[in-house]
């Protein structure tokens, strides 16, 4: 084995991902293909380009300079709306998505139960705030309280979803064992269910603050009231300095939450 | 063990049969619970000031109204749907190229192993990815549509952006998670920064990247499918006209479309992932 | 030729820092193998990373050949970490690349980022890798990726990628930690060995001591970050060693290790070839 060999002088990576030798040529020219096309689709209007970098500059500008005084009572208002909706909405939801929750844990209820809870969660989930909102807007009229209803609708889709999914993770024997004592199905759920979850609906209830305020500066772009509705005044108008001021809270005030969401969630556990 | 033990109204027996907190801490959880009750009756008073009570109580009609519009959903309307959601998926998956490709560089700014200057760059770095998650896509394409005009590249851009700071948090903290051993070996044979790099971290931190970028392809579908409510080009300006125009059984062939694509945009994202990882 | 002269490291600034090295001093020439022994926290890992300055000496001198390790930068740094090979207690292998990506990277001081990015290594290079792996017995599993090996193959490859530096010295840190004892000396003859094919100094980090006194040509045992010992492993008595590691029945451990070595021999033959 030993004497004097030659080895090769070359070496080439055996394909780690993709190892049919047909698809590894196909691939490439698929993609290629389809950004050619993607591309091609596009409509560049140059000259607009040209004049968006003018208007780009200014919005950077208002960006670095902006002006929280001259609308601002304003964007009090609009914060004022969001923030209450952000907290209103968080509340209603986590009320409304526990029994929902509980309904949809298929170790819990009885499959008609069960259905019903998961197709609420599933119209919930499908449907984006901003399509909410339309419909809700165009039921209950402009203002906050369209989009306190569309963040609750929302807010129950997302905590229930994952609360039921908790509830079917938990550890069976615990549950068993309360059973076995004779517990009614309300002291399965206190004693044996609910210790477990709580913490973890805790923790999602408040990350789901935390998007709430988020998605209500959106919602006030089709007339739910908040700051989104502010600022999609300021930019209409094109007081980019304004509109900065408006962004430039917003940031503020989920840099603010995502700490304190961390920190609480930290000292709770 | 429970915060429901003391919830208003419930027997009291309950809390003399087992005690579990003691009487100091009851009372500031009670307290706790008292402020959020205020809080939160304070917060309704103050949003429902201007709110029309007359409006709300209408709406029970309201919606039956728009409800029986919706059916049935105008299917004959389907065929002109096609192009916008060509456009739609285009403006997805070109915004996700374009805010992965931003994203790295960011990425590898913001980890701690990686940044040239923890003082100075990475904060910047970190700066670029909060403002990027901060602000919804729909903003960013609203003051994108303000700057550039109308279209598919406010919608590409405005995915991008908003990528940005979605791939460059997880791709980040993928970096800074990497097994230092291996890039320690990669120092110790003598390799410049750019190869140590290369074999040392990449490799490690390449199945998490194409999970992350595929994932987040999968939410750049669900949001641009609603981009063009602010003019940003793809399905959603036929939304906005459908809307404007009161045509809601065209509205309920478009929100029909736009969940199958949700639906097919996640199934394929779920496969693919399995298939990388 | 590996010359440490007054080599100290001091963790945290200042007197009152945490001293975790002390003037150490000593030579290694050529072909010799220096087992490093001493309780964990002698600065034993933390010596063998000054040398290759991985870790900051805070004072002292370290020649190879004619260049001061101590204070070199940037280019000149890599140019001579790139004449040291490193072994590494968990192997330390790119674990989602492939055996020869791994035996290849020994290369990097070499090559320019382009060939390395594109993958495109001198043929030279390649075919010295292909030799190694033949070499430590794992010509057949050079396009397998590393994650794939066992712990006894991961040790042979983070050899050969030490060995594809064409290194100046050998630098091997617990390589046995994480292995099964016959494993662990078919790794130590295989260092050994190639120390001696090659005529290469080596300092190997290492706790077991019957271990180090089978394999190693001479012994520094370490306390505290200063050196206690210095000499031949016969010369090794349970004396010295309570000095260095404090009260432990050192008879009980010889006898495991004896035991080992019986039960290995008996089952060896075979063995032998798979290891070169």
């Amino acid at each position: 084995m030993k004497q004097a060999r030659h080895y090769p002088r070359h070496w080439r990576r055996p394909p780690q991902i993709i190892t049919g030798r047909r698809w590894r040529v196909l691939l490439p020219l698929a993609i290629l293909a389809y950004l050619t096309l993607a591309i091609s689709s596009l409509e560049v209007d140059t000259a607009r380009l040209i004049d968006g970098l003018e208007r780009g500059a200014r919005f950077a500008h208002g960006f670095l300079q902006p002006d929280f005084s001259s609308r601002w009572s304003d964007i009090r208002q609009g914060l004022i709306e969001s923030l209450t909706m952000t907290l209103t909405a968080t509340v209603v939801g986590i009320l409304i998505s526990v029994p929902i929750g509980i309904g949809a844990a298929r170790n819990l209820v009885a499959r008609p139960v069960y259905l019903v809870c998961r197709s609420i969660i599933a119209v919930s989930r499908s449907l984006q705030e901003i399509i909410i909102a339309i419909f809700l807007v165009a039921m209950f009229g402009f203002g906050p309280f369209a989009g306190f209803i569309t963040l609750a609708f929302a807010s129950i889709g997302f905590l229930a979803k994952l609360l039921a999914d908790d509830i079917e993770e938990i550890d069976a024997s615990q549950a068993e064992a309360i059973r076995a004592t004779g517990a009614s199905w309300w002291q399965l759920v206190h004693y044996a269910i609910q210790p477990q979850v709580m913490p973890r609906l805790l923790g999602l209830s408040l990350y789901r603050l935390d998007i709430n305020f988020r998605e209500s500066a959106v919602i006030g772009i089709v007339g739910a009231g908040g700051i989104g509705a502010t600022l999609n005044t300021a930019i209409d108008r094109y007081e980019y300095d304004s509109a900065g001021a408006i962004l430039l809270i917003v940031i503020a005030i989920v840099m603010l939450a995502e700490y304190a969401s961390s920190h609480l969630r930290k000292t709770l556990q | 063990m429970s915060k429901l033990d003391v919830k208003p109204g419930e027997p009291s027996h309950y809390s003399q049969a087992w005690t579990f907190r003691t009487p100091r801490a009851r009372l500031a959880l009670w307290l706790g619970w008292l402020a959020l009750v205020a809080l939160f009756v304070w917060c309704w008073q103050l949003m429902n000031e201007d709110t029309m009570w007359l409006f709300v109580a209408d709406a029970p009609r309201q919606a039956a109204d728009i409800g029986s519009r919706l059916f049935p959903p105008a299917l004959g309307y389907m065929p002109e749907l096609l192009a916008p959601l060509w456009d739609t998926l285009n403006i997805a998956t070109l915004g996700t190229l374009g805010g992965v490709i931003l994203a790295v560089p960011v990425a590898f700014l913001a980890a701690r192993n990686t940044t040239p200057s923890a003082a100075l760059v990475r904060p910047v770095a970190l700066l670029v990815i909060v403002t990027s998650r901060s602000i919804n896509s729909l903003i960013w394409a609203l003051l994108l549509v303000a700057i550039i005009g109308p279209g598919l590249l406010a919608g590409i851009v405005a995915i991008a952006l908003r990528s940005i700071g979605f791939v460059g948090k997880l791709l980040y903290e993928a970096i800074e998670e990497t097994d230092a051993r291996q890039i320690e070996a990669m120092v110790a044979t003598g390799a410049r920064s750019a190869q140590v790099i290369h074999y040392g971290i990449v490799p490690q931190v390449l199945p998490a990247f194409w999970g992350i970028s595929v994932f987040r392809w999968d939410i750049n579908i669900r949001e641009s499918t609603i981009l063009g409510l602010v003019g940003a080009g793809g399905i959603g300006m036929k939304l906005q006209s459908s809307i404007d125009t009161l045509a809601w059984s065209q509205v309920a062939t478009i929100l029909l479309v736009i969940l199958a694509t949700v639906v097919v945009s996640e199934a394929i994202s779920a496969r693919m992932r399995r298939a990388l990882i | 030729m590996l010359t440490l002269d007054h080599l100290s490291k001091t963790y945290g600034a200042g007197s009152s820092g945490d001293k975790a090295l002390h003037e150490v001093t000593f030579q290694v020439p050529q072909g010799q193998v220096l087992g490093l022994i001493g309780p964990s926290g002698a600065g034993k890992s933390t010596l063998i990373r000054c040398i290759n300055r991985l870790v900051e000496p805070s004072a002292g001198t370290i020649r190879l050949g004619k260049t001061n390790l101590a204070g070199l930068r940037g280019r000149e740094l890599r140019r001579a970490r790139r004449r040291i090979g490193m072994i590494f207690q968990e192997y330390a292998l790119v674990e989602r690349l492939t055996v020869m990506e791994n035996v290849l990277s020994g290369r990097l001081g070499y090559v320019p980022f382009w060939r390395s990015f594109t993958r495109r290594f001198p043929g030279h290079d390649i075919e010295n890798a292909y030799r190694l792996l033949d070499r430590v017995g794992l010509l057949d599993h050079a396009d397998k990726r590393a994650d794939a090996l066992s712990g006894g193959q991961r040790q042979r490859v983070g050899i050969a990628r030490a060995l594809a530096q064409e290194p100046e010295l050998l630098l091997v840190d617990e390589p046995t930690a994480s292995l099964d004892p016959r494993t662990s000396r078919q790794i130590m003859r295989l260092i050994t060995e190639i120390c001696a094919e090659r005529d290469l100094p080596a300092i190997v980090n290492i706790h077991d001591v019957p271990l180090a006194q089978q394999f190693m040509h001479r012994i520094v045992g370490l306390r505290s970050g200063e050196m206690v010992f210095d000499g031949a492993p016969q010369k090794l008595d349970d004396t010295m060693l309570t000095e260095i590691y404090g009260a432990e029945d050192w008879t009980l451990m010889r006898q495991e290790h004896e035991d080992d070595e019986v039960a290995e021999r008996a089952g060896r033959l075979p063995l032998a070839e798979s290891v070169g």
